[in-house]
């Protein structure tokens, strides 16, 4: 058996520990903000928290997380009203919106190692997430938004 | 109240018409299929009567206009509106609801919007693509706005026993303003309910000064805190109780299927349940599923590592031998002699051969993957003979019909829920997902969720066409254009309807070959054969997409080889303001519009050119290793200019530092939602010119993920893109939006890059053509 600590609470699996924590999340916790994009760590799309730091949940096996906590987008703060959370509506960033639970949790975790990066950081940071709709622009803009409250 | 309290009356009206159409299902009519349709459409199905008319009417199920359809009121105010078409990502869920919202006189914040399940007889057509919503629905939806505020008003005017004139309905309230008194929404649900609706031709419409959300932009889309807190729901997201996970092992070619499989080291994984083949149709079979091999687990991780465990022997069929460098060179072969001639003004070949000077561009696109981020996705829960889908379709009434049909079950039996959709591009105007779904679900007797992984939608979908487009361009001795020939080589779409399609559809050849807008008294249009060897569909913007490259291609060809600006060339080609007469084309699509309403106004044309030159700086001076390039096309009846500047630096990487774009599209509902569209458009479009190839080796795919068939990234993105949305009077029919951004950004980024190196790319994508 092993046990999980997912946005604070306790989840148990007693199914294979190679599962990646992707399925684990959306298919056995129910907790489907967390989005399958590629398999691969090539889009970002199920970006989660590993202990404050962005992990894609589609590599990241239930086992590797053991005595760690994952945070989810459904975890990111309680009443959904992160930084940058608010600039997203702010800015009304989305268009089809599935990328987009992945672009805020790496945006977030960006801002926690560095509260004020440049445009050019911000870039960096976002380029393992893709946005098929192509709201990048937006997505630069709210990240710094979130990031001056300007 | 509930103004609709059983819409399911409608029925009892229903007449049976003939229904000229040029939707996707209509498509096997035109092809001379299926015997010509024959549709029911409710009596409420009427033509607009505005000013304009639009080919709504000849969709499927056409419009229907009914506020008992559309629109409820709780007893508490609460207004909810019926958003009928899919939300793919270009805010259609907020606009057409806020339409009705703006007429009835609603507050948009007592507003909640309800997604139609698939019934077209009862919503009229929900085929969300072609960039139709707004253009067929602006007219009906304010209709349906005006009904529900007149019967309010109707209802407020009994009460106090007075004339109806002398009450108006006013932001969520009916006021009667000579007696100062007031009555809220709410209070006059049920008494409104009992009116009559009013007749269509009666209806007083709101005079666009009192608008308070249309052409605003100001109001979020409706589903946008849910997104921010993971809490909106897609097709991939839909959990049942009991639900089994399913994905399958398809045919790595099209036209395969199963020669014998191995299932037991699947059986082995931990958490997978059952190996099991499923049916698959013979090529070409329009939506219908490929077949192959599912593994059934207790989850998608599991169904995974189960299906990476099996092993298939396949029998590839007729497309084994589908090879896509051998395929160009036949395409080339093909684009170089004679073919069908679809337009012809003048004589081109007498015009050729006495040119000063000929130039002469042949332009290749591969194909393409759609790739949206949600892959395709369904569930199904099948019981006997009825059939519930929850899915991320574009077309919620054609999936309706098309699990009936693969079920054999009636169409009552089958309710499709549309979930938000993560993406579309056209992939999701195909339901075969669900059809897979369907089919898995009444097998099992349970609940299933068929997921596609990334490898399985990239190999296994409803590819872009991959094209040859060869322009030959003759000047007279001072320069000007006089006769132009254009063959577009392409497998068409209607080949994953019929077998032995060799040449476009008319809907293919309207996206920007035959509707070619030059002034240029010698053209001709050409489509020689080419025969499909995968599955061709609708991918954003379509044909448009090579026709404009080669097109805009062709135009700063021409200006370089005269010494004349790109933009001075492209007005000069334009010509005169004017519209397009084009009598030599047999079947002119138009985007299914009436050419009187839509017709090719290159006055429309010439404006978008000078407005993004003007805004966008057109001529400017650019640093060393910076380039302006421009292109414009008129596509879903909407006209579209674009400037790209691109920047090389010392070691020859491409960045692009800034895109100006220009829409008109007519009378617009949503222009905040106009600019994401335009902003999305240029990221597809650069996407394609710089990756986008989709390519073939004994008859399979040779890419799987986001590693071999790249999309652009945050960090490669334009530093900035600026989009101005032309002015157009209320007069102006509203045009496409979703998918008329991105034809022009090729073409533009490519002669951008030629005005910087001196380099013409004419083969996409770009890839390593600039390197060494």
């Amino acid at each position: 058996m092993i046990k999980l600590k997912i946005n604070g609470q306790e989840q148990n699996w007693d199914g294979d520990p190679d599962l990646p924590l992707l399925w684990f999340l959306r298919d056995e916790a129910g907790l489907t903000g967390t989005k399958y994009g590629c398999g691969q760590a090539l889009c970002g799309a199920c970006t989660v928290f590993v202990d404050k730091q962005a992990a894609r949940a589609c590599i990241t096996s239930v086992s590797d997380v053991v005595g760690r906590e994952v945070t989810t987008i459904e975890g990111l703060h309680p009443t959904g009203d992160h930084a940058v959370q608010k600039a997203w509506r702010q800015l009304n960033v989305p268009q089809c919106g599935y990328c987009q639970a992945g672009q805020i949790m790496q945006a977030a975790a960006l801002l926690i190692e560095n509260p004020k990066p440049s445009h050019d950081q911000i870039r960096e940071a976002m380029s393992g997430n893709i946005c098929r709709c192509g709201a990048y622009q937006r997505i630069e803009n709210a990240v710094h938004l979130a990031s001056t409250g300007v | 109240m509930n103004i609709l309290t059983n819409p399911k009356k409608l029925r009892g009206f229903e007449r049976h018409i003939k229904v000229d159409n040029v939707s996707r299902r209509s498509i096997l009519k035109g092809l001379g299929l299926a015997g010509g349709f024959v549709l029911a459409a409710p009596v409420m199905s009427r033509p607009g009567f505005a000013a304009y008319q639009t080919g709504a009417d000849k969709m499927p199920h056409g419009t229907v206009v009914d506020p008992r359809v559309f629109v409820s009121i709780a007893s508490d105010g609460t207004v909810t509106i019926v958003a009928h078409r899919a939300e793919m990502g270009t805010g259609v869920r907020t606009s057409l609801p806020m339409i009705v919202a703006e007429e009835m006189e609603a507050d948009w914040s007592r507003v909640r919007v309800q997604q139609a399940h698939g019934d077209e007889v009862k919503f009229g057509n929900q085929d969300t693509d072609g960039s139709r919503s707004t253009r067929h629905y602006l007219m009906p939806m304010r209709q349906i706005g005006a009904s529900a505020r007149t019967m309010l008003e109707a209802a407020a005017a009994k009460r106090w026993g007075v004339p109806a004139t002398e009450v108006k309905a006013i932001n969520h309230e009916v006021v009667h303003n000579a007696s100062g008194r007031r009555i809220g929404f709410g209070d006059l649900a049920t008494d409104a309910a009992k009116e009559s609706v009013p007749s269509v031709e009666g209806l007083r419409l709101k005079n666009p000064k009192d608008f308070r959300y249309l052409g605003k932009g100001a109001i979020g889309i409706v589903d946008l805190r849910d997104i921010t807190v993971g809490a909106a729901r897609y097709g991939a997201d839909v959990r049942l109780p009991g639900m089994k996970y399913a994905v399958i092992a398809r045919p790595p070619v099209t036209g395969g299927k199963v020669a014998s499989f191995d299932g037991a080291e699947a059986m082995k994984v931990s958490g997978v349940e059952k190996v099991m083949e499923v049916r698959g149709w013979p090529w070409p079979s329009k939506f219908q599923p490929l077949g192959g091999v599912a593994v059934i687990a207790r989850n998608t991780g599991a169904a995974i590592k189960g299906r990476d465990a099996l092993k298939i022997v396949w029998d590839d069929g007729p497309n084994g031998k589908y090879d896509s460098v051998a395929y160009r060179a036949q395409l080339e072969g093909a684009a170089r002699k004679p073919g069908l001639v679809v337009r012809k003004e003048g004589d081109v070949d007498a015009a050729l051969k006495g040119a000063d000077k000929v130039i002469v561009g042949e332009y290749y696109v591969p194909h393409l993957a759609h790739v949206s981020m949600e892959p395709p996705v369904a569930v199904a829960d099948v019981k006997g003979d009825k059939a519930e889908i929850w899915a991320p379709v574009q077309s919620a009434g054609g999936t309706r019909e098309d699990v009936a049909k693969t079920l054999g079950i009636p169409q009552e039996n089958v309710t499709v829920n549309v979930t938000l959709l993560g993406g579309g591009f056209g992939r999701k105007s195909k339901c075969d997902f669900a059809l897979e779904a369907a089919l898995l679900s009444k097998e099992l007797g349970a609940p299933v969720k068929v997921q596609w992984t990334r490898e399985d939608d990239v190999r296994s979908g409803f590819l872009h066409t991959v094209s040859v487009e060869r322009i030959e361009a003759g000047l007279d001795k001072s320069g000007k254009v006089t006769a132009w020939r254009h063959r577009s080589v392409a497998p068409s779409i209607a080949s994953t309807f019929a077998a032995q399609t060799v040449h476009q559809a008319p809907f293919e050849l309207g996206m920007g070959l035959v509707d070619m807008p030059f002034e240029i008294a010698n053209v001709q249009c050409e489509n020689p054969e080419a025969a499909a060897h995968t599955r061709i569909g609708w991918f954003r913007s379509v044909s448009n997409i090579p026709h404009a490259f080669a097109v805009q291609s062709m135009v700063a060809e021409i200006a370089h080889a005269t010494n004349r600006d790109q933009k001075a060339m492209l007005l000069e080609l334009i010509g005169s303001p004017r519209i397009v007469k084009l009598d030599s084309v047999k079947d002119l699509w138009n985007y299914g519009e009436p050419y009187d309403s839509y017709p090719i106004d290159t006055a429309r044309l010439r404006k978008v050119v000078e407005l993004v030159a003007d805004k966008g700086g057109w001529g400017r001076s650019v640093p060393k290793g910076h380039g302006l390039g421009i292109a414009a096309h008129r596509s879903f009846v909407s006209y579209i200019a674009t400037i790209v500047e691109v920047a090389f630096d010392d070691k020859g990487k491409l960045t692009v530092p800034r895109v100006d774009t220009a829409i008109d599209c007519g009378t617009y509902v949503n222009p905040e939602r106009i600019l994401a569209q335009m902003e999305g458009a240029v990221i597809m479009g650069m996407s394609l010119a710089k990756y986008g190839e989709i390519t073939f080796k004994d008859g399979k795919v040779q890419q799987g993920n986001f590693d071999d068939f790249p999309v652009i990234r945050i960090d490669e993105s334009p530093a900035v893109t600026n989009v101005y949305i032309a002015p157009a009077g209320a007069d102006t029919p509203p045009s496409g939006v979703g998918e008329p951004g991105v034809p022009p950004v090729a073409p533009a980024l490519i002669n951008a890059i030629f005005a910087a190196t001196g380099k013409r790319i004419r083969e996409l994508p770009i890839g390593k053509q600039l390197e060494a």
